[in-house]
């Protein structure tokens, strides 16, 4: 039962753990090939071959190697997933997997923004054309985000309620809160959560119309001539269940969930308040949710989409929120190297996170030559093999979502 | 206890809930238009439809909503309607901390529609304006810049039965003490795209747009929220009828005689076919908006929410079962008290 008026409230919070993840981005197909990349300081940028990018003023993103066709998934059930969809499969089935799970019953909270936009582009497309029907009815049923996440769920062996996040370039990291909360309040012992985006003509055009693009091809988050992101398409997923379930079945635990926090920025829809407000707002939040100070966060996965007035407000933020301590706070922007991927950046990002606990590295921001002097944090600019046990990833997106998650090494 | 103590509606009978509630005590539905366009090989498509009407100028004053699309038109004057003067003046001020959950099916189509024609014609002059009002989350995003809230904010996506998991979300954050109040909305626009792929699925479907808002906060008066259970998946080899009475069950609903039940019967025969089974032998008193008030895709489970609500107020019932077969997700469904 989702809600009860005579249900007893909650008494106490339970732990959250996190026991499977699973990643796919334009770095690699899964979390060996994306922990390599990250620590080899690589970038994953090309020319973009999924439609035609020849009027746009920017041609490259991070578009990822998708397979044709995978073990475990029918020729139809494939057939039927967009290229998004297929991204979030594979990235939810490793989740699983890793998980030691083989599907069941559990809630699936999911984030994307773009969600199926390559099928809407196709009827509309036809559309159009001519007054044809062929095909468009499969298109209109095919293009809802939903149609698409029960057949991925179908086809995972994976039965319960879905939620769909749509908080633009949060929604990632919203879904993976709202199964952290699902689980940390009994609601659920166990949630598969997570986000994706796949590359489509009207995002990419839209972000170019905005002047949001870099020009060069080249995002240099936190750098002083920043000129804009590079898009990216990818899925992250992960295994949200609590401490005790995992710990009666044996799970490994890979981290802990130790808060979310969410926030709204009125300032303006596509611009952060320049002083970070609401970003500050769900730093505090999480940090004092998880009963921590911030020098005792090892690393912020920051948003840092690359863009001038991003980058700058949540420096600010970052300063704001660690006072004295910010030169001490470590902190990256992967999306220089995989690009920003819209709704499933919270999500991969916390992948990102967990590979950092798991094999305690920390992954770089890439191609910055100097560094923007509103920087007071220590901005790593090589991979590092350094211990790290507590970290923080920050997401935002239009509209003003404001998101952040924090977790742990288990057993601290 | 969390109540509803508000409610907004916006529909091709008028902007208001009151406007809503006299087309369906008469049963008259509004007068249809026409969506009309040229297609590249020169035919003609014409889609009849159920629009808003024309916007009142009672809608604030906001730089927010200069630029905007109907759905976030839709979303604004049914929010306000449903805070009232007081509430709204109190969420400017900081007093009440305002959530905004925004459930979506169609979403911003209008702009999405136009701004994809202008890339395909050259991606150069294709206008920034238009683009981020393309996004899901545009029209609650604004909800919270016009009552100047930075309360949390999510706008959720699914079939026609996604508003039920909204009022979930609702309840999470009222119990968990995030806010004050919720206000849950779920807004639709129609354009040539979505009008004729709704007919896609039936010829005699109506396609329609507006809006619908509920406030929810915990307080002494109002109409009770009683449950909401988890949405019954649908897919291959669950059969509709089923899942509905599994939703019905679930939500502790009795047919008592004294039960309303708001379900979303279209009046077409196929769309249909699973609630008049399902709920053939229901004695207590029904209503069903869609045959008035034409699909306004997600919008249409909100007016069920408001009309359900509203009918309680006057006491025509003890309790309602709102009840949603959404579409290729889920049967959604809630009970609410007098």
């Amino acid at each position: 039962m989702a809600f009860r008026a005579d249900q007893p409230p909650v008494s106490a919070l339970r732990p959250v753990a996190i026991t499977g993840a699973g990643i796919f981005t334009p770095m690699g197909a899964d979390l060996a090939e994306n922990s390599a990349g990250f620590r080899a300081g690589r970038t994953a940028f090309r020319p973009v071959d999924l439609f035609d990018v020849s009027r746009q003023r920017v041609g490259t993103a991070g578009v990822a190697e998708l397979p044709g066709r995978v073990p475990g998934v029918s020729a139809k059930s494939w057939q039927r997933m967009d290229r998004g969809s297929r991204m979030a499969w594979l990235a939810a089935r490793e989740a699983l997997d890793t998980a030691g799970l083989t599907g069941g019953d559990m809630p699936v909270v999911i984030g994307t923004s773009a969600a199926a936009m390559p099928v809407g582009e196709k009827y509309y497309l036809q559309s159009i054309a001519n007054a044809s029907r062929r095909g468009q009815l499969t298109r209109v049923e095919t293009y809802q985000p939903q149609f698409q996440m029960m057949e991925m769920m179908r086809s995972l062996g994976v039965r319960g309620p879905l939620r769909i996040v749509s908080n633009a370039c949060a929604s990632g990291a919203n879904a993976i809160g709202h199964a952290f909360q699902m689980v940390s309040e009994g609601k659920a012992e166990r949630v598969l959560a997570g986000g994706y985006d796949a590359l489509c003509q009207l995002v990419f055009a839209g972000f170019d119309s905005l002047q949001a693009l870099s020009a060069s091809g080249i995002p240099r988050p936190f750098d002083a001539a920043r000129d804009g992101l590079a898009l990216g398409e990818g899925a992250g997923f992960v295994i949200v269940e609590s401490l005790e379930s995992a710990r009666a079945r044996g799970a490994d635990v890979l981290a802990c969930v130790l808060s979310y926090a969410a926030a709204t920025d009125i300032h303006h829809l596509t611009q952060p308040h320049p002083e970070g407000d609401a970003a500050l707002t769900t730093m505090d939040k999480a940090t004092r949710a998880a009963g921590l100070e911030p020098e005792q966060i090892d690393y912020i996965n920051s948003h840092g989409t690359g863009t001038p007035l991003n980058d700058v407000a949540e420096a600010r933020a970052i300063s704001r929120w660690a006072g004295e301590s910010v030169g001490k706070i470590k902190v990256s922007s992967t999306k220089s190297a995989i690009g920003h991927l819209l709704g499933g950046a919270g999500s991969v990002e916390s992948v990102i996170c967990l590979l950092t606990l798991r094999d305690q590295f920390l992954p770089a921001s890439l191609n910055v030559r100097e560094i923007d002097p509103v920087v007071e944090f220590d901005l790593v600019q090589q991979p590092r093999e350094v211990p790290v046990t507590t970290v923080l990833t920050n997401s935002f997106g239009f509209g003003g979502a404001n998101a952040t998650l924090i977790f742990q090494r288990d057993g601290l | 206890m969390i109540r509803i103590t508000g409610t907004g509606a916006v529909s091709a009978a008028g902007w208001g809930t009151a406007a809503l509630m006299e087309a369906l005590d008469s049963g008259v539905r509004p007068e249809l238009s026409e969506l009309s366009r040229e297609r590249a090989d020169g035919s003609a498509a014409t889609t009849p439809v159920l629009r808003v009407p024309a916007a009142p100028s009672t809608l604030p004053k906001s730089p927010r909503l200069r630029r905007v699309s109907p759905i976030s038109k839709f979303a604004a004057a049914a929010a306000m309607e449903a805070l009232g003067p007081d509430r709204v003046a109190k969420a400017s001020s900081g007093e009440i901390r305002l959530g905004v959950v925004c459930s979506l099916f169609n979403g911003c189509v209008n702009y999405s529609n136009r701004f994809f024609g202008e890339v395909l014609t050259d991606p150069a002059v294709a206008s920034p304006i238009l683009f981020p009002e393309t996004v899901f989350n545009a029209p609650s995003s604004h909800l919270s810049a016009l009552f100047n809230s930075t309360a949390p904010n999510d706008t959720i996506i699914g079939d026609g039965a996604e508003i039920y998991t909204a009022l979930e979300i609702a309840t999470e954050w009222l119990l968990r003490g995030d806010c004050d109040g919720v206000l849950v909305v779920a807004p639709e626009e129609i354009d040539w795209l979505s009008a004729e792929g709704l007919r896609l699925y039936s010829d005699a479907a109506i396609p329609a747009e507006g809006a619908a808002a509920l406030y929810l906060e915990i307080a002494e008066e109002g109409p009770r929220l009683l449950s909401i259970p988890d949405p019954v998946p649908l897919g291959p080899g669950v059969g509709r009828e089923h899942a509905l009475k599994e939703a019905a069950e679930a939500s502790g609903a009795s047919d008592d005689g004294r039960t309303l039940l708001a379900d979303s019967r279209s009046g077409v025969g196929r769309f249909d076919a699973p609630e008049e089974v399902a709920f053939a032998s229901w004695s207590g008193p029904r209503v069903s908006v869609k045959p008035v008030l034409g699909d306004c895709f997600g919008a249409s489970a909100g007016h069920q929410l408001v009309a359900a609500v509203e009918r309680l107020r006057r006491g025509d019932a003890e309790e309602a079962l709102v009840i949603t077969l959404g579409g290729n997700e889920q049967v959604g469904a809630c009970r609410i008290g007098r």
